[in-house]
């Protein structure tokens, strides 16, 4: 049983991670190539500033270790790669869920849990830390932004942790239940969103719509690769479920 | 509720031995999304091969 969700989590998470890459390659990729156009121009009026990037080890364009095109198929690579790790650690939380909290029917689980794990993980630490294309963002700093990212994260599941499990002590009423646990969900994410520092690091001149666009395809990518597993996940639930209609017990392995 | 048609619950000594997977799901996510050699002793390989992927997933890149 465990197995059988744990193949399936790996395997709808790297399909829905390449149709996620899919998405990310149309409507990301051409904005990337504009954002790195303006990064080279800039280095290119600023030779100092160029020589300290060949330092730091970073660079884009046509001297990266990486060539463009390679980084092109390699963004297929890492979305389908996280689709795999993150589609993984999904099914054995469901399996843990299923049957004690959430939605009864197994579809319906897959499809909540989905679109809260997208909401706290992912929507959450975007509103506070959005995606920045190539040229924002000052490398010096990538190492406290990437912790401030990660702390997001963790306060986005420790405040659905919260909610639920407060909604399920105060009632049973499945409306005030919602309304319980959006309210204690608020509680820890407005707390962390007045205390924790503000990044901006968008350097002076870039194209604000540029900037607008590439934010809406990084969200765009994210919301597509949930939808995809959330549906494809529910979907072979349900119809595993529905093909053994009357030995869901029996099906402990 | 009547019990048939709520969904078998795992018993919980079923489900442990599978959160081993969970550290190494993890990793591939690290490599993925944030490591820029600390780990994978590749200097910034990794970095530049998943750069658009890590861009686009929305994690801080560089």
């Amino acid at each position: 049983m465990v197995r059988t969700l744990v193949v399936r989590g790996l395997l709808v998470g790297l399909l829905a991670g390449l149709v996620a890459g899919g998405f990310a390659f149309f409507f990301g990729e051409p904005r990337v190539d504009a954002a790195i156009a303006l990064e080279e121009a800039a280095a290119a009026a600023e030779p100092a500033h160029a020589h300290a990037e060949e330092e730091a080890g970073h660079q884009h364009g046509e001297e990266a270790a990486v060539s463009r095109p390679a980084q092109k198929a390699g963004l297929f690579l890492a979305t389908g790669l996280y689709g795999l790790a993150v589609g993984g650690v999904f099914a054995l939380v469901y399996a843990g869920l299923r049957g004690r909290v959430g939605p009864r029917r197994d579809g319906a689980l897959a499809l909540a849990a989905a679109g809260t794990a997208f909401i706290a993980v992912i929507l959450l630490p975007f509103l506070k830390y959005p995606a920045n294309p190539p040229a924002v963002g000052d490398p010096e700093t990538i190492n406290d932004r990437t912790l401030l990212y990660l702390v997001m994260i963790v306060v986005g599941l420790a405040a659905v942790a919260a909610a639920v499990a407060t909604a399920r002590r105060m009632t049973a009423d499945p409306w005030q239940r919602w309304a319980v646990a959006g309210a204690v969900f608020l509680v820890p994410v407005v707390a962390a969103w007045a205390l924790l520092p503000t990044v901006d690091e968008v350097p002076e001149g870039f194209p604000a719509s540029l900037l607008w666009e590439f934010r809406l395809a990084s969200i765009g990518t994210q919301f597509v690769f949930w939808t995809a597993f959330g549906v494809l996940f529910g979907w072979l639930s349900d119809r595993v479920a529905r093909r053994s209609p009357l030995a869901p017990a029996a099906s402990h392995r | 509720m009547s019990d048939i048609s709520a969904p078998s619950t795992i018993p919980l000594p079923r489900l442990r031995p599978w959160l081993l997977a969970v550290p190494v799901l993890l990793l591939i996510a690290y490599l993925v999304l944030m490591d820029n050699g600390a780990v994978s002793q590749t200097g910034t390989f990794l970095h530049e091969l998943m750069h658009d992927g890590r861009h686009l997933l929305g994690v801080p890149c560089h």
